[in-house]
């Protein structure tokens, strides 16, 4: 059942569009994120979304019913929904039961239930010890937590997070991704996360929402975006991957000397003769010293290495196809050496490409 | 919590009530917030604008018709006596910013940059002689250097055996150098706040070059805070010639006639607020235009003391130079503070000052007079303080209001407000007071000799001081602290009133401190709108001094100086101890 809806959803300050026609559905109990760079528009979707922005066109519409539209907008405080914002905004003038109490006694529930309830949640957030201490008494982290408690004991109809891990050092950061997920899989809020970290989006979301200049470039599950990127932007934004121009021409895909069968990479494409753009990851390409035996609709070809970085978990090579102008990046296993100038076999698999706009 | 996530999510309460949002939905989320804005619109208006635009026209008018005439222009600057007054405000500002430089210049490098002994000395100095209301000083001089009997030109006579004084306060330099004892504390601020965000790197940087302390300050540092020197200077200097105390106590009787013991000549009887509308107009563009003048200069970057980060600081050790220094603050010290009061206090306590400290001159007589007797003491300091608590309630309140819809840039034009309320600072307090007077003394208003116009013009005149606070402190407070609060259901009001307003409170508190303080002591904008019944303890205190009776006058300059004490210590007490320093 679709919970939260954005359609054609829209802002724009003057002729400067920052969110262009966006559509977007959320499920009943979803996690979905917001990924882009920052300045995508990603932000100002969020706060449209709670009500602090009006939209220029298009409407928010949640369980079926429009809550903002241009000239319209039901204010915040009646959405019935929570945000974590970057800055935490946790009041420093508040103890930490305080904070987490507020929206509870806003919600005019008995003294006992609030009491209650705060207890509860603080001890699923780890913070039960820590009750009685006012904000500026706890680290990062502890705030984070704070800021997850006061949010979600409210028990929202939809949670909204606003890059909320940018200001943790990355140990912390891994470690709160898998308390947000943990959290969403304990109470299932329907939940919209903004983040320009693909990692973060990846650890915690149902689906991912990649962002892009205003307009949603594609919305699918993290596995799914990564392997069949539909877009150019998304290829590239989505871990790392080697973009070829490649020549559709009877059924078959070429480049530089390599062809195989358009099925492989997409069942159903077919149509007229014309110019593709292909992303072939680094690490779905074999690399090998000799001349491998090349099973069935796997193109193989020689190349030289002329560029190798070693990063820890991987080798990074940049190999140049025999006679070919091109440079493919390909990773291989930090015991796979081979050095600058070293003659190499490429082994592709087509399975693993995506055609992409 | 198994129970808590089996029964989520919840259905969305109001939201379904609400279907797609009519005409009356929308009427129903208008904010209040339309309405603060025409509020503080007409506020500003009357309180700003109005007296400012009712001046400019009143100088054109010839009195009683109102019809339109140049005539008052004529009058105020046909004689060479009023062009003269004009002359000697500039005379006198150039002299006595010039003075406070020299003064407060060698101060702040030697507190921010030197291993000076004393630096908490020199503060109480500095902040002793800016607490200090500045006619106090004055009246403090008037018993030291009075030509004849001033207590340090008798023990000059006494010691020397000298037939002349050593030195006459009543005299432009004398007049200069009280108005400078004064001032200095606003150079010191200025340039000490700048020199504390120089990194000793850069002085690091000269010397390796081969410059020596002394090149490298002159070369480096100084350049370095020129601009901070620069505004220092110019805002000593518009002080000055909008400064009324000081010259009409000490250059009346020395026949130093400014441009606002002036004007105070055009209102008595019969007031010609006509010309004096007219005489006023180039001390506000003199004012305007240096300001402007001032914000383009250093609109210009690339001095330090616009960047914020100060890198690491070392002390410049002097040897035995710093007890030079330290001897230059103590005399600043002695001169601004200990001997003024000094002489004040003794007098306070003497029935006849002239005769020294000793035990059958002491007496209890004067404070006894001002307390039991006097008729109008105890009602001026009454006056005095419940004036100033409303008008340093109405600024605050109208300034955190404008301050908030500023920057949550809640109304389009907002930023008119924030003009608005900043423009106060560009007019003289003697010009506002005459703007007021012609505005609103006379119906249909007729608000002259109330407590409501003077009031209304200490509430504009502090107003910017108020803004610049309540805008510094709006600041610090995260949009999203509010927007937290009202996602998890609070309204607009309700998210400040349980949020911002308890983040803003320390803030608001110093500022509504620090507009009271200055209010309590203010005198150019009071002795224009005072009636019978409404003096404030300034004004009083000039009216005393007219009358000659010293003892009495030194008495109540104690009770004011008390007041201040206390109050100044209240504020150290509640917001912190260099609250009334912070630059805003």
């Amino acid at each position: 059942m679709s919970h939260l809806s954005l359609r054609g959803l829209t802002k724009a300050y003057g002729k400067m569009v920052i969110v262009d026609h966006i559509n977007l559905t959320l499920n009943e109990g979803e996690f979905v994120s917001l990924l882009g760079p920052s300045g995508c528009g990603k932000t100002t979707t969020l706060r449209m979304i709670a009500g602090f922005i009006e939209p220029t066109d298009g409407t928010v519409e949640m369980g079926g019913k429009v809550i903002s539209m241009p000239g319209s907008v039901m204010p915040p405080e009646r959405r019935q929904m929570s945000m974590i914002f970057q800055s935490y905004a946790i009041w420093p003038n508040m103890t930490v039961a305080e904070n987490v109490g507020f929206g509870l006694k806003l919600r005019k529930l008995p003294a006992a239930e609030v009491q209650r309830r705060i207890a509860e949640i603080l001890e699923v957030v780890q913070m039960g010890h820590l009750a009685g201490r006012y904000p500026a008494e706890l680290s990062g982290g502890q705030q984070q937590r704070v800021a997850l408690a006061r949010a979600i004991v409210v028990k929202p109809a939809v949670l909204l997070l606003d890059e909320p891990l940018s200001n943790l050092d990355a140990n912390l950061r891994e470690e709160m991704r898998f308390e947000i997920r943990r959290l969403h899989n304990e109470f299932r809020i329907t939940t919209v996360y903004v983040t320009h970290d693909q990692a973060e989006a990846m650890a915690t979301s149902d689906r991912i929402a990649v962002m892009h200049a205003g307009r949603i470039e594609q919305v699918d599950a993290p596995h799914l975006l990564y392997t069949r990127p539909k877009t150019r932007f998304v290829a590239g934004f989505i871990g790392r991957t080697n973009l070829l121009e490649a020549k559709l021409e009877a059924g078959e895909i070429g480049f530089d000397g390599v062809a195989f069968q358009a099925g492989q990479v997409d069942a159903s494409l077919n149509g007229a003769n014309r110019s593709v753009l292909l992303s072939v990851r680094p690490q779905s390409i074999g690399l090998h010293r000799t001349q491998p035996a090349g099973a069935t609709g796997r193109p193989v070809v020689p190349g030289t290495v002329t560029q190798r970085v070693f990063l820890g978990e991987t080798w990074d090579y940049l190999i140049q196809p025999r006679g070919s102008g091109i440079k493919l990046r390909v990773t291989a296993p930090p015991l796979q050496v081979h050095e600058v100038g070293e003659a190499v076999w490429l082994e592709f698999d087509p399975r693993q490409m995506a055609l992409v706009e | 919590m198994p129970d808590t996530a089996a029964s989520l999510p919840e259905p969305v309460g109001e939201a379904r009530g609400t279907d797609r949002l009519g005409l009356l939905g929308r009427l129903r989320h208008v904010e209040p917030v339309a309405l603060v804005w025409l509020l503080l619109i007409v506020a500003l208006l009357f309180l700003v604008v109005a007296p400012l635009a009712k001046l400019f026209a009143v100088s054109f008018e010839t009195q009683g018709t109102g019809e339109f005439t140049l005539s008052n222009y004529v009058t105020a600057y046909g004689r060479a006596r009023y062009v003269d007054a004009l002359v000697n405000s500039l005379t006198l500002g150039l002299a006595s910013a010039a003075l406070s430089v020299a003064l407060a210049v060698p101060m702040a490098w030697a507190v921010s940059r030197t291993d000076m002994p004393g630096k908490g000395l020199t503060w109480g100095v500095v902040m002793g002689a800016f607490v200090m209301p500045p006619y106090l000083g004055a009246v403090g001089w008037m018993l030291l250097a009075g030509p004849n009997s001033g207590a340090a030109n008798r023990f000059w006579r006494w010691a020397t055996g000298a037939e002349g004084p050593l030195f006459n306060i009543f005299s432009f330099e004398g007049l200069a150098l009280v108005i400078a004892l004064h001032s200095f504390p606003l150079v010191f601020i200025f340039v000490k706040a700048a020199l504390d965000l120089i990194s000793s790197e850069m002085e690091d940087a000269a010397n390796i070059l081969g410059a020596g302390t002394w090149t490298a300050m002159r070369k480096v540092s100084l350049p370095l805070v020129w601009p901070a020197i620069l505004g220092a200077f110019v805002v000593v200097f518009l002080e000055t010639i909008a400064l009324f105390g000081t010259p009409a106590l000490i250059g009346i009787p020395a026949r130093i006639n400014v441009v606002t013991t002036q004007l105070w000549q055009f209102f008595e009887y019969p007031v010609r607020v006509e010309v004096a509308a007219a005489y006023a107009m180039p001390l506000l563009l003199i004012t305007v235009g240096m300001i402007v003048a001032q914000k383009l200069l250093l609109a210009r970057k690339g001095f330090v003391s616009q960047t914020g980060k100060g890198g690491e600081r070392r002390p410049i050790k002097l040897g035995p130079w710093r007890w030079l220094l330290f001897a230059w603050c103590a005399l600043v010290g002695l001169l601004s503070v200990v001997m003024p009061l000094g002489i004040l206090v003794q007098a306070s306590f003497a029935k006849a000052w002239g005769r020294g400290i000793s035990l059958d001159n002491f007496t209890l007589r004067n404070y006894q007079h001002l307390i039991f007797e006097h008729e109008m003491a105890l009602t001026s300091i009454w006056n005095t303080i419940w004036f100033s608590a409303s008008a340093a309630t109405m600024a605050v309140l109208i300034a955190l209001l404008v301050a908030y819809i500023v920057q949550r840039r809640l109304v389009p034009f907002g930023d008119a407000l924030g003009f608005l309320a900043m423009a106060p600072f560009v007019i003289p307090g003697i010009v506002m007071a005459i703007g007021f007077y012609a505005a609103y003394a006379s119906p249909p208003l007729a608000l002259y000799g109330t407590a409501a116009i003077i009031i209304f013009a200490f509430t504009a005149r502090f107003l910017p001081i108020a803004y610049a606070n309540s805008a510094a402190a709006v600041r610090t407070v995260h949009p999203e602290m509010e927007e937290a609060a009202r996602i998890l259901g609070s309204g607009r009001l309700h998210a400040i009133v349980h949020v911002t307003a308890p983040l803003l409170k320390k803030a608001l508190l110093g500022g509504w401190l620090i507009v009271f303080i200055v209010a309590t002591r203010e005198l150019s904008a009071a002795i224009f709108l005072v009636g019978p019944r409404t003096r404030t303890m300034s004004v009083l205190l000039y009216d005393l001094s007219e009358a000659g009776n010293f003892e009495v006058l030194a008495a109540f300059g104690g009770l004011l100086l008390l007041i201040t004490l206390v109050l100044v210590g209240i504020g150290m007490k509640l917001v912190g101890r260099d609250f009334m320093l912070r630059r805003n």
